[in-house]
């Protein structure tokens, strides 16, 4: 039990911020689940990372009001940048969200009250374990019951064949907005958590690498279901401990992973459970990501 | 009238694809479009279906003009349509491709599902079922994209036909089918419009056109150029010129 | 100002260069090669191992640039994309290989040459200034400006006037087509990816003669600037990815010159706000041809 104990008193970060990278990895399934791609979703999670530790250290904000906050200004940016974008094709789209996710991290690097890039330190470290676990739960818990429903067979169907699926009955740019901004604000969420898990934010960590790190744990993790984004994030969270001996090649390991996946294993890892339906699906050539 | 046109263009860069089309179709009618390649009938039927905006000219479901309505408005209405080449969602299984074909007469069941055991509607399955026995589609978990051609052609129908249209506008449905399956199509669509369903039919086979359709309207550059009962069209010379002694018209 | 306009030109060279290559694979396969500025930083690195280890001079030392470069990117065809293209996978499928390319590349190179800044011999570059008019400038980077224009118009004439040329066009227009008229597509591709990537290598190692620094991932900020000129310029047209860069670099240093010094960041925001505006109001940019938005 001491040693249980212990283990977790070592790794209590680590374990935090794999639930912070499931949280922001299901928040990138999501969209991928409706068929786009977004590179936008780091920079939701900086709004609401500095948005929760703004409020709480300039204003006396309380926590939870905070990070709703956070998530909500997310969820009204996400709907205008939604609205211009979404008529956009695969590529295009995920460039139009990797030029907004510039456009924050400038703005966050010039605006006086951020700290620009010193970014923001001394922030309350009041996140707890259980709020980032109870987070996920209910985030995982709803996302799965949503993708049995008409909602998540819409968004399939829009990933699938967007003009058949229009002729369904099926509202596009109504059924991707709500995808698009779910996203946003879950990823905001998780960034007002991770703001206080760590004490201090800067613009640096919200950038490219990072928008593209959690579309690489939903990608390798898999996209047929939500057990996908969070076994992504929990595999490349934790390789780095794992691999500390090979810590100067762990970059390595994580670039083969990636290229090996979506190589042979195109749908995640989360596949491996259905080898032979993945089979089927490659051979009506329908077993890609987006 | 269930539907009409009146004078619908449409434009690409300096070329008319449609021009001036006028049509009318009547409830319970079996409404036929032929014409050559490239004659404009799919972009007559993607202006109808909402998927092309119209440059000019008005359309009216059921006496409301929805000449700017999108595609998902059009199926609430009660059009559905099929596409030529078949666009199933290919990844999905049969039944959840006839599923999402009931989009638009489901209720949202989100709210309901996010209880444990929150019931789906049974009744929005068992309907699928029924349609897909009636297609004689037997493996509802199969995907989509591992169907032979003719299921697909068939889950294509089924999937439009769950969202219980009034408007059926079928794109060359026959195209790949042998003798039999064409066959087998024609008594579904002698089915279908003796329970009260008006179809639109888009063909080549003009055995079929003229074996199901009241009307015909034949269109060439955009144009319609004939209009009539399947016996008169067989007959006009002007017809007859624009297939240019093809087989087609034979 | 004049200097400050050649200041533009070079940065808007550097881009062209870079860009150039990029856009071409993007016209070809329609996929975003992210492993592209692998091989601008490796044009740098192999110019700097010409030189130190060899002795060999610069002008040598880009050539080789240009074609290990290619050859790379002949390699990094055959590993990371073909085997997408043989199963028809889309384009997200190929961003995300290329994208775990670069990591264990650029991981890999920083593991050999540290991830800092790293230098070419002394004396290895000329180091000539010369005056113009009133302007005074820098030798090393008019003969770049010079190189890059060079460059661009072989590769136009590569394009247009050759065999090559010709296939390579008719693989962009129509893969399907091409092939039934007797395309060799395997050959038309490796020879996109081969001068795509030489371009960028030599892209790489002129910048890096021209700051005398350069590191494992200078490709990266380079890779989001190309983002923005291919937009602007049009996506998939390499006149357009050249125009794109060449306004970008004027863009760019107007905005440091009429920007106060506490704003210069915002810079940067000039690119992408660029780059947002021309996907959401004209997203064919400003020669581009092809499908960007859904039916």
């Amino acid at each position: 039990m001491d040693a249980l104990g212990e283990f977790f008193r070592v790794y209590q970060t680590t374990i935090g911020v794999i639930g912070i990278n499931a949280l922001l990895a299901l928040s990138v399934w999501i969209t991928l689940y409706a068929g786009q791609l977004t590179l936008g979703n780091a920079a939701f999670m900086a709004i609401g990372a500095y948005g929760a530790a703004l409020l709480g250290m300039r204003l006396g904000v309380p926590f939870p009001l905070g990070l709703v906050l956070g998530a909500g200004l997310s969820a009204a940016l996400a709907l205008p940048l939604g609205l211009a974008v979404f008529r956009l094709r695969g590529v295009y789209l995920a460039i139009a969200t990797i030029g907004f996710g510039e456009v924050v991290r400038v703005v966050l690097l010039t605006l006086p009250f951020t700290g620009k890039a010193l970014g923001l330190n001394g922030i309350p470290p009041v996140t707890e374990l259980w709020h980032i676990y109870v987070s996920l739960a209910v985030v995982a818990y709803v996302l799965w019951r949503v993708q049995g429903s008409t909602v998540g067979r819409a968004w399939a169907a829009i990933r699938e064949d967007e003009i058949a699926a229009a002729s369904q009955g099926i509202a596009i740019r109504r059924y991707k907005l709500a995808a698009f901004v779910a996203g946003a604000a879950i990823a905001a969420w998780a960034g007002g958590l991770s703001a206080h898990l760590n004490f201090s934010i800067e613009p640096g960590d919200f950038g490219f690498t990072r928008a593209v790190q959690i579309l690489v744990y939903a990608v390798v993790g898999g996209t047929p279901s939500v057990a996908g984004p969070i076994l992504g994030a929990t595999l490349l969270t934790a390789l780095p401990e794992i691999l500390r001996p090979l810590r100067e090649y762990r970059d390595i390991f994580a670039g083969l992973i990636l290229m090996g996946v979506i190589i042979y294993l195109p749908r995640g890892l989360v596949t491996l459970a259905e080898l032979r339906k993945t089979r089927r699906l490659q051979e009506i050539g329908a077993a890609d990501v987006a | 009238m269930l539907l009409e046109c009146d004078g619908i263009s449409k434009r690409f860069g300096g070329v008319h694809a449609v021009a001036e089309v006028d049509l009318a179709v009547a409830p319970g009618q079996v409404f036929g479009l032929i014409g050559p390649n490239g004659a404009g009938k799919t972009t007559l039927v993607n202006l109808i279906s909402g998927h092309l905006r119209i440059d000019a000219g008005a359309i009216r479901f059921a006496g409301a003009d929805v000449t700017r309505l999108a595609p998902h408005a059009l199926a609430a209405r009660g059009i559905a349509r099929t596409f030529q080449g078949v666009r199933l969602f290919k990844g999905l299984s049969v039944l959840e491709n006839v599923l999402v074909g009931r989009h638009a007469r489901m209720r949202s069941d989100v709210l309901r599902r996010l209880w444990p055991r929150g019931v789906p509607d049974r009744r929005d399955r068992e309907r699928a079922g029924l349609l897909l026995e009636r297609l004689g589609l037997t493996r509802p978990q199969a995907l989509a994209g591992e169907l032979a051609y003719g299921d697909q052609r068939r889950l294509e129908i089924a999937r439009a036909l769950a969202s219980e249209p009034r408007l059926l506008i079928l794109d060359e449905p026959a195209a790949g089918m042998n003798p039999a399956e064409s066959a087998r199509l024609r008594e579904l669509m002698r089915a279908l419009v003796a329970e009260g369903l008006t179809i639109v039919l888009i063909e080549h086979d003009v055995r079929l056109v003229m074996g199901t359709c009241e009307r015909v309207a034949v269109l060439n550059f955009g144009r319609k150029i004939a209009e009539g009962t399947p016996a008169e069209i067989l007959a006009s010379p002007i017809v007859r010129e624009a297939y240019l002694g093809s087989e087609d018209a034979a | 100002m004049a200097e400050q306009l050649y200041n533009a030109i070079f940065v808007g060279s550097i881009y062209a260069l870079f860009a150039v290559g990029f856009a071409l694979v993007f016209s070809v396969l329609d996929i975003l090669n992210l492993a592209h500025p692998v091989v601008f930083m490796l044009g740098a690195f192999v110019a700097l191992f010409c030189m130190s280890t060899f002795g060999l001079p610069a002008a040598l030392a880009a050539i080789a640039a240009f074609f290990v470069a290619g050859l790379f990117g002949i390699f990094l065809d055959r590993v990371a994309f073909a085997p997408l293209r043989r199963r028809g996978a889309p384009p997200l499928s190929a961003m995300i290989s290329s994208l775990g390319f670069a990591i264990v590349v650029i991981r890999l190179m920083e593991l050999r040459y540290g991830p800092d800044l790293t230098s070419y011999p002394a004396g290895s570059l000329p180091q000539t200034v010369l005056q113009i008019g009133d302007a005074r400038v820098d030798g090393l980077r008019l003969l770049i400006i010079g190189l890059a224009i060079l460059l661009m118009a072989a590769l136009t004439y590569v394009v247009r006037a050759t065999q090559l040329g010709r296939d390579i066009r008719a693989l962009a227009e129509n893969p399907h087509a091409a092939r039934l008229l007797g395309v060799d597509v395997d050959r038309a591709i490796a020879a996109t990816f081969f001068i795509s990537s030489g371009l960028g290598g030599v892209a790489g190692a002129l910048l890096g003669f021209a700051y005398n620094a350069i590191y494992p991932q200078m490709g990266t900020p380079y890779e989001l600037k190309a983002f923005t000129v291919m937009v602007v310029g049009g996506m998939g047209s390499l006149p357009g990815a050249v125009l794109g860069a060449y306004i970008l670099g004027i863009g760019e240093i107007a905005a440091l010159v009429f920007l106060p010094a506490e704003l210069a960041e915002l810079r940067d925001a000039f690119a992408f706000g660029l780059l947002f505006l021309v996907l959401v109001i004209r997203p064919r940019g400003l020669l581009g041809h092809g499908a960007v938005e859904r039916a």
